[in-house]
């Protein structure tokens, strides 16, 4: 299957056309964030405060990597399970946030501020951490460096391999993806 | 008596801390192989590919398969005539698991308290099963044990009356509420029988056997086949995004239970099934 480059900040027009199954080749910036980050994040939002980071047409990795050696650029990082960021994603996702990337599935509320806000769920292969590493180019802390490895990051990365999961029409792969291959 | 120096056994779990990490066993490679071989479904054939040549990256670099490198999980056989000298043995697996880790650039991933919160910063306490056997000799068993397959893990006491369809019923459900959350294609190590706590730690030490080698019991051995049957026939596929791999193997390990208990426990590994082993 041919898989589509997508180079951030993304746009509704190109985000609409994507379909669930799909192979995207993720370029440009990814910002990474976790549980304690996104808690943060969403703690700012709710006393009215700016973020340190603007998420406008911009994708959230969720990933917590393992240290760099000297010479690597960042150490293994591949997704985190994203069912944890469940409660904080939708505000994110009104807030502009148009992606995600993680593993596992999403609850009721995310897909549906997805498909609302026109939004995209993207899943990377859990664990395979070294192989993704190879796609950032760049990494630098932008923000709570006192999170270590849940700090939230700045990647730049080259053709990251990613599946749409959740597309803008609501379309779940995990629930399609599993219906297909059942046997009864 | 054979006197062994803590210093010794704190080297040997760094160095098992790194390699577990780094190395992903013979057999998990050929399951994958062979799961390759198998998976019907293009993009689950694709993902079990970035599967394997993720496992070869990480062991020609020498990093981490996963970026969660887990809990560091140590199981302890100790011969009775076995003498520690220069400190006691937990210190010493601690001692081992900080520099494993520090040194091993593998990620620090325990808090230090489960509702503060504040992460201990060298991925110390280990969690230690230490079992005393006869003999003098001392066996050291790391297995990281990831939070993405571990949190998809759960136990339960059943009814005596619901039998083995009770305990199939149960794991079945297990699976399938895990779906794509930890990993697959996954190993699914059950515990039956035993206390509460006997269930979990059986289903855990079940994760440690060659992956797909059978119980010697041939009645569990042909439990083991039937449930990784079903397992494979829910269509959940290579990470979830459907396919005939879901799991890699079925382990089951069984113990004596009471006359009113039936408990079950099913503890999910994801594909990077990592353990190494010494012996002293």
């Amino acid at each position: 299957m041919t898989k589509i480059k997508l180079t951030t900040p993304v746009s509704d027009d190109v985000l609409e056309k994507l379909r669930i199954g799909q192979k995207v080749l993720l370029n440009g910036v990814l910002y990474t964030g976790r549980d304690a980050a996104h808690k943060k994040l969403v703690e700012l939002l709710d006393n009215g405060q700016e973020l340190p980071i603007d998420l406008k047409g911009q994708i959230i990795y969720y990933v917590g990597p393992s240290p760099a050696k000297p010479g690597q650029i960042i150490g293994s990082a591949g997704p985190t399970t994203s069912g944890r960021m469940d409660l904080y994603a939708p505000k994110l996702i009104a807030l502009g946030l148009k992606g995600m990337v993680g593993k596992g599935k999403r609850s009721p509320e995310v897909i549906k501020a997805i498909k609302q806000y026109k939004a995209v769920y993207f899943a990377a292969v859990g664990g395979a951490a070294a192989l993704i590493s190879k796609s950032i180019k760049k990494c630098e802390v932008v923000a709570y460096p006192e999170l270590g490895p849940e700090a939230i990051h700045r990647l730049e990365v080259v053709d990251f391999p990613v599946i749409v999961v959740n597309d803008t029409l609501g379309g779940d792969l995990y629930e399609e993806g599993s219906k297909i291959y059942a046997i009864r | 008596m054979k006197t062994i120096n803590a210093a010794n056994i704190s080297q040997a779990v760094a160095k098992l801390c790194m390699e577990a990490n780094y190395f992903l066993g013979r057999d998990m490679i050929e399951a994958l192989q062979q799961a390759y071989e198998q998976e019907i479904s293009l993009t689950g054939k694709e993902i079990i590919q970035q599967i394997i040549d993720n496992a070869g990256i990480a062991k020609s670099e020498e990093v981490p398969m996963c970026q969660d490198t887990g809990f560091a999980v140590v199981f302890v056989e100790l011969g009775q005539d076995v003498h520690i000298e220069g400190g006691s043995l937990e210190d010493a697996i601690n001692e081992g698991v900080r520099r494993g880790y520090t040194d091993g650039f593998l990620r620090k991933s325990i808090v230090g308290h489960p509702l503060d919160r504040v992460n201990t910063g060298d991925n110390t306490p280990a969690v230690i099963h230490l079992k005393l056997v006869s003999g003098d000799k001392l066996k050291i068993t790391v297995a990281p044990k990831g939070g993405g397959s571990e949190n998809m893990s759960a136990i339960k006491m059943l009814k005596p009356a619901e039998g083995v369809e009770g305990v199939k019923k149960f794991v079945i459900d297990t699976v399938m509420a895990a779906g794509p959350n930890p990993c697959p294609p996954i190993i699914v190590g059950v515990g039956i029988g035993g206390t509460f706590e006997k269930a979990a730690l059986l289903a855990k030490e079940s994760l440690l056997r060659p992956v797909g080698k059978p119980n010697a019991r041939p009645e569990i051995a042909e439990l083991e086949k039937e449930l990784l049957v079903s397992i494979n026939n829910l269509g959940i596929g290579p990470q979830g995004l459907g396919g005939r791999i879901t799991a890699l193997a079925v382990h089951v390990d069984v113990y004596p239970a009471h006359i009113a208990s039936l408990p079950v426990a099913v503890n999910i590994n994801c594909h990077a099934s990592r353990h190494k082993e010494v012996i002293l």
